[in-house]
């Protein structure tokens, strides 16, 4: 029995050290929230075991959940680094100073930064076209509102958030000339009872539809309890609000993160500002509820078509911003690096954007 | 703003408050003893992730806050075993206690992330809730919310009025005196670290069962960190921390709403109010040293030995 054990136990070493020899790469994950958000952060970890599922042993991934913005995030991603990874995602908006300065001290490694727009020779990063996902999202909270009011949670006024909210203002108007939005700033990327007081405070104000730039699914569950409707964020979302869920836009990153680590493996990564999308099936409608009336599952169903053949491009000229100045010409589609830079909102939008 | 809206916004008020009520109602009482705990986000999550599970497996949100107490009570008691007994030293033990809350919690509550409990119901009293205004804001809630009400004129009168409390603040103030005229300091604090205890997981089912009906890692979201500010900001009386909770929920929806009424004014400015009204309490109170002796518990966080009648 001994015997038996041990040698076991020798097999298993020398099964080991074969394993050893053909080193896996290794990739590192930051997350900004916990991988249980269901939403943002969740999703990113769904790509990372993605990867694990596609490249077996031939990849080793770790993660780091809960990555406060700032200064901490700085020695998360030093200490990924020193500890041998070779490729390294950071997977929000608030890591990009600390990957660019780690990035340079570590030449050897290999960054990703999710959202960002600063590049180095080792450092590359990659956004999804949300603003793709919540034109469809406003299209169908235009059609599906009564009190002609839609509500926007945002989470911090940068450049990604103000293009979605043009986005989903645009989508709604293209149906309803009549609907407004109102927009609340939480300031946060996830707090679920910061998110219900948010959610409440714009259904007391008159909104019927919810939708969110934050990550929890509380403000579904507070539209829930009102008998509203809202849109899921991220992930999919519907089993925490059968009724008021109308569908969740999810995040689909496996392969996006297949793809850049054959590029390391194979040697061939070269750093760029990657947008995915529709089009590359990164942003996909999830448990579009079966209950929506049918015009509305057409109109659904057709704008997805749409944008996902390239037909239209919701960043289209003309667009005012709501100064009255011409924000997009005619004939003109915004370019991925103009896009990047939206700091305006569209005409019809009342409200100022927070500094 | 018409008068619907403020009853709504008063009504939220007080809804958001209530979580920053209980855990600072039973950080009060735990402090008055003379006992600093900086666990109560870890006894918080703790109760919050107990509770959604039992509440979850037996179907009844009212065991879920049972088991919520329970789990917030075995919590406290780690913490008093390890500074009432072994005189670890409070602030490194209260600490602790909330990173390991934070990890636990996540872990046990894996399970469970995206299942969804019918919660408690909002009860409307009757007669009470007729009240034209303050019917609408005050008796339109759930039954933790009422118990947080019951709570608050309980512990005004048993701080204020009782033997209990006099002895509570004995051992808070100078337990060697207590000591010394036959008070035991430690069952004392013991009961009172208890009490805090049982308070945090009371707060934190309010979260999951109540506030948000679900359980996801960290959804306290520092809320155990402000009600400490709380307790300094109502310079330890407890009907100050009712009027202060409500208060910092209220500053919290406010920059909600007067965003969505298109308001510009700065959210982070008004995020920040509650606490710059703490920084401003303590400023005042450290001023005079007089005040500050009379309000702060005089032994707070220094351990007591008796053994050792230094």
């Amino acid at each position: 029995m001994k015997l038996k054990s041990l040698l076991v136990s020798l097999g298993l070493l020398a099964g080991a050290s074969i394993a050893q020899a053909e080193e896996p790469l290794k990739v590192g994950f930051v997350y900004v929230g916990p991988v249980g958000d269901l939403g943002w952060s969740y999703e990113h970890d769904m790509g990372r075991k993605g990867l694990e599922e596609y490249f077996g042993d031939k990849v080793k991934t770790t993660f780091v959940e809960n990555v406060p913005e700032g200064a901490d995030a700085e020695r998360v991603i030093t200490q990924l680094a020193k500890a041998g990874n070779d490729l390294i995602f950071t997977t929000s908006f608030g890591f990009m100073n600390p990957t660019v300065k780690v990035a340079k001290r570590f030449p050897k490694v290999t960054f990703e930064h999710a959202t960002g727009y600063k590049l180095s020779k080792n450092l590359g990063t990659y956004v999804l076209r949300t603003y793709e996902s919540r034109y469809i999202s406003g299209v169908t909270a235009g059609m599906m509102t009564k009190t002609n009011t839609i509500g926007y949670i945002g989470s911090f006024p940068i450049p990604e958030v103000i293009r979605d909210i043009n986005a989903v203002y645009m989508g709604a108007k293209s149906v309803n000339p009549d609907v407004k939005i109102k927009i609340v700033w939480a300031n946060t990327w996830y707090d679920p009872g910061k998110e219900t007081d948010a959610a409440n405070a714009l259904m007391d104000q008159g909104v019927d539809v919810m939708l969110q730039h934050t990550d929890s699914p509380a403000p579904l569950i507070a539209a829930e309890k009102r008998g509203l409707r809202a849109i899921g964020q991220a992930s999919d979302q519907s089993k925490f609000a059968p009724n008021a869920h109308i569908f969740s836009v999810r995040d689909n990153w496996a392969p996006y993160y297949i793809k850049e680590v054959q590029a390391v493996m194979d040697g061939t990564w070269q750093s760029k500002d990657f947008w995915g999308g529709i089009q590359d099936d990164m942003l996909t409608l999830a448990s579009i509820n079966p209950n929506l009336p049918k015009d509305v599952r057409a109109k659904i169903d057709s704008t997805y078509a749409m944008i996902k053949s390239g037909e239209f491009k919701p960043f289209t000229g003309p667009i005012k911003d709501n100064k009255g100045n011409i924000a997009v010409p005619a004939n003109h589609s915004l370019t991925d690096v103009e896009l990047a830079q939206v700091n305006w909102y569209v005409e019809g939008i009342t409200d100022k954007i927070p500094h | 703003m018409d008068s619907d809206l403020i009853v709504q916004i008063l009504f939220a008020a007080i809804k958001t408050g209530t979580p920053l009520l209980f855990i600072a109602l039973g950080e009060v009482i735990c402090e008055k003893s003379g006992t600093l705990n900086l666990g109560q986000e870890g006894m918080m999550l703790m109760g919050a992730v107990v509770g959604f599970l039992a509440a979850y497996g037996t179907g009844s949100a009212g065991l879920g806050v049972l088991a919520a107490m329970l789990m917030g009570a075995l919590m406290s008691m780690i913490f008093a075993v390890l500074v009432l007994h072994l005189g670890a030293n409070q602030v490194a033990t209260g600490l602790a206690l909330t990173i390991f809350g934070t990890g636990l919690s996540a872990f046990i509550g894996s399970g469970v992330v995206g299942q969804t409990i019918q919660g408690f119901q909002p009860i409307a009293i009757p007669f009470l809730s007729d009240i034209p205004f303050l019917g609408r804001i005050l008796f339109n809630h759930d039954i933790l919310v009422y118990f947080s009400f019951v709570m608050t004129f309980a512990l005004i009168y048993i701080v204020n009025k009782t033997r209990i409390g006099l002895i509570l603040k004995a051992v808070g103030e100078n337990p060697h005196a207590a000591n010394a005229i036959g008070i035991k300091v430690l069952r004392v604090r013991y009961l009172a670290v208890m009490f805090g205890g049982i308070m945090a997981g009371v707060s934190g089912a309010y979260m999951s069962l109540v506030y948000t009906p679900m359980w996801v890692e960290n959804m306290t979201a520092g809320r155990g960190w402000i009600a400490l500010a709380l307790v300094v900001f109502a310079s330890w009386r407890v009907g100050r921390i009712m009027l202060g909770a409500y208060l910092f929920g209220l500053a919290s929806i406010m920059h909600l709403v007067l965003q969505g009424l298109g308001w510009s004014i700065s959210p982070n400015l008004l995020a920040m109010l509650p606490y710059v009204a703490t920084v401003i309490v303590m400023v005042i109170i450290s001023a005079d040293r007089f005040k500050e002796k009379l309000l702060a518990p005089r032994s707070l966080g220094k351990p007591f030995d008796p053994r050792n009648m230094a």
